[in-house]
């Protein structure tokens, strides 16, 4: 008897729609929300994130009524985020439904945000996202913030660490070097980080086949795996996928 | 019936509320101690640090009528703290005093396995559970929480093993308890609280 492996469906949304794209740019519509967030849900996803990638301040009200649409669909975890900087932003998403919050540059700009979150919310609650980039001069992994465009001239690891000692629950890991390509997780990344903190790690970024999961799972020490657009263009079914897992050995959950 | 939620702040109080209406049954939240006093049957939902969920219900002065209501065996279900508050106290915040309807000591899952206990995970199950009517150990339930009942009581229906076995759901009488979320448990999760809801009946 274990913990089963996760398998959790990434919802970038830019105000009411879900949209995708190819190394954070590039941007293309990719269906409802709350229609995609239902079928997850039928279909044995174990978590839901929602994510704002626009997280400008006009079209809060928008994201925060997808978060209630969402909700409203799913007996599973949600976790919310994008552009998340305030105790106060915070708590309206929690109130709009998410059972878990997550931040990612204003946590980098201001590291007591995570301290502040998860003592109002418990560290169960407060995922940190980092995005990590390869940087072959140093041969380490660089914290990017503002949707991957900046560097924070930051260790991925040291982050991680950091940001656990704060009060993070959770460390939701997105190579960007492999986002949007399909060509698997990064391995290497993964398994750095997730052996190294005492929390649990979701790897985004790269996923196409089933096999990229086993191994992310297998080699890469991920507690839960993340994707977005295979799953929204029924490139993989999840339950394929589990059957897939099941089969090689990982503990996998299977909705009644 | 209605069920009344108490609602003490902070706590998955819409989550909990959005499955109840999806099976059918009436509920309202609960803050003052007059609405605990004439409840039919309670849920105390929770999530967070052990500290909030206790402080909260003294400051509400919710202690004694939900004290009252659990002795009068008003159906009465917690929810992950919810859970936890029932005891005697915690680790989490030793400082504070819990409600003391079980005996002993909620205390922390051990530091070699990855802490929160996040994710779902399957029970044990321990002897006859009328909570857990129609449920079996190949269900998975959804666990996000750090400290836990490790030891045994004669309530325990069913344990969770995670770096330790520990209390993953309790019942006596009409008193019900679980680790886990069931209001994010899935099809699994639901049918748990239907039974909760027929049990109340």
């Amino acid at each position: 008897m274990s913990l089963a492996r996760r398998i959790i469906t990434c919802l970038d949304t830019d105000g009411a729609r879900v949209v995708k794209g190819v190394h954070f740019a590039g941007l293309r519509d990719a269906g409802d929300p709350a229609e995609l967030a239902a079928r997850y849900d039928a279909e044995g996803a174990d978590e839901v994130v929602v994510l704002d990638i626009a997280a400008s301040r006009d079209r809060r009200p928008t994201f925060l009524e997808t978060i209630r649409s969402v909700a409203a669909q799913l007996s599973i975890p949600l976790t919310a985020g994008g552009g998340i900087r305030s105790l106060e932003d915070a708590r309206s998403v929690v109130r709009a439904g998410a059972d878990k919050i997550t931040v990612n540059t204003a946590a980098v700009l201001w590291p007591p945000l995570i301290t502040t979150l998860s003592g109002e919310f418990g560290s169960q609650a407060v995922v940190v996202a980092i995005d990590a980039k390869f940087e072959k001069a140093t041969s380490s992994w660089d914290v990017r913030v503002r949707g991957g465009r900046d560097s924070a001239h930051l260790d991925v690891l040291s982050w991680a660490h950091r940001a656990v000692e704060l009060g993070a629950g959770e460390i939701l890991l997105t190579s960007m070097d492999r986002d949007g390509t399909q060509s698997g997780f990064d391995i290497a990344l993964t398994s750095a980080i997730s052996s190294a903190v005492p929390v649990p790690v979701i790897a985004s970024g790269g996923a196409k086949t089933p096999g990229h999961f086993a191994q992310v799972f297998s080699e890469g020490a991920a507690d839960a795996a993340l994707a977005a657009s295979i799953f929204h263009d029924n490139t993989q079914s999840i339950r394929g996928l589990k059957e897939f897992l099941r089969n090689n050995g990982i503990e996998v959950r299977f909705p009644c | 019936m209605t069920i009344a939620v108490i609602d003490y702040g902070a706590g998955n109080v819409p989550s909990v509320e959005r499955v109840l209406e999806r099976l059918g049954a009436a509920s309202r939240r609960a803050c003052r101690p007059a609405e605990l006093a004439l409840a039919t049957a309670i849920v105390l939902p929770g999530v967070g640090h052990y500290a909030a969920i206790i402080r909260a219900l003294d400051e509400r002065s919710l202690r004694a009528p939900l004290l009252d209501a659990i002795c009068r065996g008003v159906p009465f279900l917690g929810v992950c703290l919810g859970l936890q508050a029932l005891y005697s106290s915690s680790d989490e915040a030793p400082e504070l005093s819990g409600l003391g309807v079980l005996p002993g000591r909620i205390r922390s899952l051990p530091h070699d396995v990855k802490l929160p206990h996040m994710g779902w995970n399957r029970l044990r199950m321990q002897g006859a559970s009328a909570l857990l009517q129609g449920l079996c150990e190949s269900d998975y339930f959804y666990f996000a929480h750090t400290f836990a009942a490790v030891e045994p009581i004669d309530a325990t229906v069913a344990t969770c093993e995670y770096g330790t076995p520990f209390t993953a759901v309790l019942e006596r009488g009409r008193l019900f308890a679980t680790q886990f979320h069931p209001e994010k448990s899935g099809a699994a999760g639901a049918r748990l609280l239907h039974n909760f809801l027929r049990l109340a009946a």
